[in-house]
């Protein structure tokens, strides 16, 4: 595992057809070797609960070796499941051009197998809806805004069916983080060849221009066809939905969290709004 | 990891299940607090303030979510002759110390300590606080009418039958349906039994903050430093002992070192809310965790119901007879015990079975846990070091013309093992010079170096040339540092033999 790779979340949910499309994808266009990671989650408190409150003669012995018969069971029924997920999964990938996918298969929380995996990581792909999410179109996984927030890698967050993106939104707001994302956007085959269009909202000063123009021209000597655009407004989300429609982009590339979890919870986050309704794939830089 | 994502895993993660065993578990500290408060010597109030206090504290600072830690019998054994001497006011000033020294403890990172502590001393605490827990109940049944052994009887047998019951048995917590109907018969028959009332004042209000009302002196230091100091040491290993229980149950891990630090500040509280010290109880640890509790909320609960009921329903809680108390106790007591160890000690080695008997013997003579884990791991350390000291051999071979003798040393040579390593050469046989190869042996400390110059000394005596190699690969292991053995080779370099 020394060379870094394209890691694609496989669970049950449906969004998993997706992921694999979407990591297939991006392993050819980089040509980076795909691994398909699967996590058995533990389980938290589900085991029946017995409300004597009396403990006799060698309870805890008999507690032990029932609460780690009920995981073991519980265990080996995941572990087939997601053998099985896993399997149909290398099949997907395989029928897209992947010959040779790894397959892996963790136990643990799915954020903490991520941080421990981090290192080997080039791109992380993931469903927006996991196992656990109702059919709400809409609805975002559980876990999916822990794992953005903990990893320092790109990630690619898939929706609906794939779609081989041809036309790219990126989302432009002159903060360090997006002009980092954008040079080693750069500087990776992923995104090569496809036209750009970068959007910034907000209000149309001179500097603003200036910066989105000098992105722009970066862009153009790299090659890449990109257009640029000022536009207003107050709630960024809705702007560059309503653009992506507009313009049937299937791409949009933006920087994730860029604010703490404290004025998340006060005025919500533009991330946590774009994975919610977005309609096109997210790829998220960190 | 993000604060909200932790917060919602080590409280809400499981909130239906740790709000019935916070229940539960409420509802069965309730007479445990009461039953060690009146083994401390102190009003039943104390022991209940201080269970409040501690769970309620511990839910936050803790180190394991899903242990229970409140007032204990461990701590109130400790107290005993403090109460008895120089009051309540010392007693609370010995909790604040207490958490102090335990505070500190966590910073220097004691908690990892605990690995010294081997698993038949682990038993041999438990069986030993069984047996306490079970001794403090025998005053109760001394001298007193028939009604109480027919009461205690009768409330051990719901507590062990009830469960056995279709349907309700796993709903309704037996020690409470004891409680209910002993209390009930009691009040209904108009007994002439001791009752909770008889043994002092219970809560009424809730706790208030009070600074311990003693002179700020170095006497009261003196007085309450050595009680502190075992509390706070029985508090730690208890709670750390508790803290593998439940990650083993549940198959986590846990945080001893800030575990340590919040037993200290939830001592600390409780000591300056007019409770007693307190640790994590085993018993209730696994209670909480048979009833479904698995977060810090199920602990927050528990404290917090118990406070509830006792200081709205104090005149009720008044009338329970202690003989429903003691038949809960008693249940305590036999659930602590570790009845496997009876039945192991025919296969589990001699060494291992002394250890145990050793720190239960201890205890029980001492009434001090901490004097019985000192002594466990003393001879399980002397027994350790005993066993090693046999991983050590000695051949030799004499050179074909019979002047040259080739010694070859395999093994640990240390404290235990130097008189094995000097008894192995033969300096009676006359000879022109003695070969010693240490190339396989591991000098571990100065004993062993001692041992070795006495050797050379000795054939040079006898008018015999030593040669000694490998000495340095032998002699590494006394310099080291650690760092040095920290390579992947370093294991196959140890195992020399």
């Amino acid at each position: 595992m020394n060379e870094p790779q394209v890691l694609a979340c496989i669970d049950g949910s449906a969004s998993s057809e997706a992921v694999c499309d979407y990591a297939a994808w991006a392993s050819l266009r980089l040509s980076a070797p795909l691994t398909l990671l699967h996590v058995l989650e533990p389980n938290v408190g589900a085991s029946p609960a017995d409300l004597s409150g009396s403990i006799g003669l060698g309870s805890r012995e008999h507690l032990l070796s029932e609460l780690a018969e009920l995981d073991e069971r519980r265990a080996r029924l995941l572990r087939e499941q997601g053998k099985l997920m896993l399997d149909a999964a290398t099949a997907r990938v395989r029928a897209d051009g992947v010959a040779e996918p790894a397959l892996r298969q963790r136990h643990g929380r799915l954020v903490d197998t991520l941080q421990e995996l981090e290192s080997d990581i080039r791109l992380l792909v993931v469903g927006r809806q996991g196992e656990a999410g109702g059919s709400a179109a809409s609805q975002v996984g559980s876990q999916l805004e822990s794992v953005i927030r903990t990893m320092h890698r790109p990630v690619l967050v898939s929706t609906g069916v794939f779609r081989s993106p041809q036309r790219v939104l990126v989302a432009f707001d002159n903060s360090p983080s997006v002009r980092k994302g954008l040079d080693l956007l750069l500087q990776s085959p992923l995104l090569a060849g496809l036209a750009m269009h970068l959007l910034m909202v907000g209000a149309d000063t001179a500097d603003a221009r200036e910066a989105l123009e000098f992105a722009r021209l970066q862009l153009q000597q790299a090659g890449v066809t990109a257009t640029a655009e000022i536009r207003a407004g107050a709630e960024v989300d809705s702007v560059l939905l309503a653009c992506q429609r507009e313009q049937a982009m299937d791409l949009i590339v933006m920087g994730a969290y860029g604010h703490s979890p404290i004025r998340r919870f006060l005025v919500g986050s533009t991330t946590t709004s774009m994975l919610r309704h977005a309609e096109c794939p997210l790829l998220l830089l960190r | 990891m993000t604060v909200i994502e932790t917060l919602r895993r080590e409280w809400f993660s499981n909130v239906r299940g740790d709000l019935l065993s916070g229940l539960v578990v409420a509802l069965a500290l309730i007479p445990e607090a009461i039953a060690f408060s009146i083994i401390a010597g102190v009003d039943p109030k104390v022991g209940l303030y201080a269970s409040f206090c501690i769970a309620v504290v511990i839910a936050f600072t803790g180190g394991r979510p899903g242990m229970i830690s409140a007032a204990t019998g461990a701590m109130a054994l400790l107290m005993v002759t403090l109460v008895r001497e120089h009051g309540l006011e010392y007693l609370l000033a010995a909790s604040v110390l207490c958490g102090v020294l335990q505070i500190g403890a966590g910073y220097l990172r004691l908690g990892s300590l605990m690995r010294f502590v081997s698993r038949s001393v682990v038993t041999g605490f438990v069986n030993a606080l069984a047996i306490l827990i079970f001794m403090a109940q025998l005053p109760e049944l001394t001298g007193v009418t028939w009604h109480v052994y027919a009461m205690t009887a009768a409330g051990l047998g719901i507590i062990y039958l009830f469960p056995l019951l279709p349907g309700v048995g796993k709903v309704i917590p037996s020690p409470l349906v004891c409680i209910l109907l002993l209390t009930a018969v009691s009040i209904y028959l108009g007994l002439d039994i001791r009752t909770v009332s008889d043994m002092g004042e219970l809560p009424d209000t809730l706790p208030v903050f009070l600074w311990p009302d003693v002179p700020l002196n170095l006497d009261t230091l003196m007085i309450i430093l050595p009680y502190s100091v075992a509390m706070a040491v029985v508090g730690l290993l208890e709670s750390m002992m508790t803290a593998t229980i439940v990650d083993d149950l549940t198959d986590t891990s846990s945080d001893k070192n800030r575990e340590c630090k919040g037993q200290g500040v939830a001592n600390i509280a409780s000591g300056l809310l007019g409770g007693m010290a307190g640790c994590a109880m085993i018993g209730q640890s696994v209670i909480n965790v048979k009833s479904g509790g698995r977060t810090r909320l199920s602990c927050f609960v528990a404290g917090s119901v118990l406070l509830v009921l006792v200081v709205f329903a104090s005149d009720w809680v008044g009338q329970i007879p202690m003989a429903a108390l003691v038949a809960v106790m008693i249940m305590v007591s036999i659930g602590t015990f570790s009845w496997d160890s009876i039945r192991n000690l025919r296969h589990h080695p001699l060494s291992t079975n002394l250890v145990m008997l050793a720190t239960v013997s201890v205890v029980v003579a001492t009434h001090n846990l901490a004097y019985g884990v000192f002594v466990g791991v003393l001879l399980a350390a002397m027994f350790f070091a005993n066993k090693i000291g046999h991983y050590l051999h000695i051949g030799s071979v004499l050179s074909a013309d019979g002047e040259e003798r080739r010694y070859e040393v395999v093994g640990q040579v240390f404290f235990s093992s130097a008189d094995k390593f000097a008894a192995g050469f033969d300096f009676r046989e006359a000879l022109d010079r003695v070969v010693i190869d240490l190339s396989r042996a591991h000098f571990w400390d100065i004993t062993a170096v001692g041992a070795l110059d006495k050797v050379v000394i000795k054939f040079r005596r006898e008018g015999t040339a030593v040669e000694v190699i490998g000495l340095n690969e032998a002699s590494a292991t006394i310099v080291d540092r650690f760092g040095v053995h920290d390579k992947p080779d370093a294991v196959d370099h140890i195992g020399g033999h």
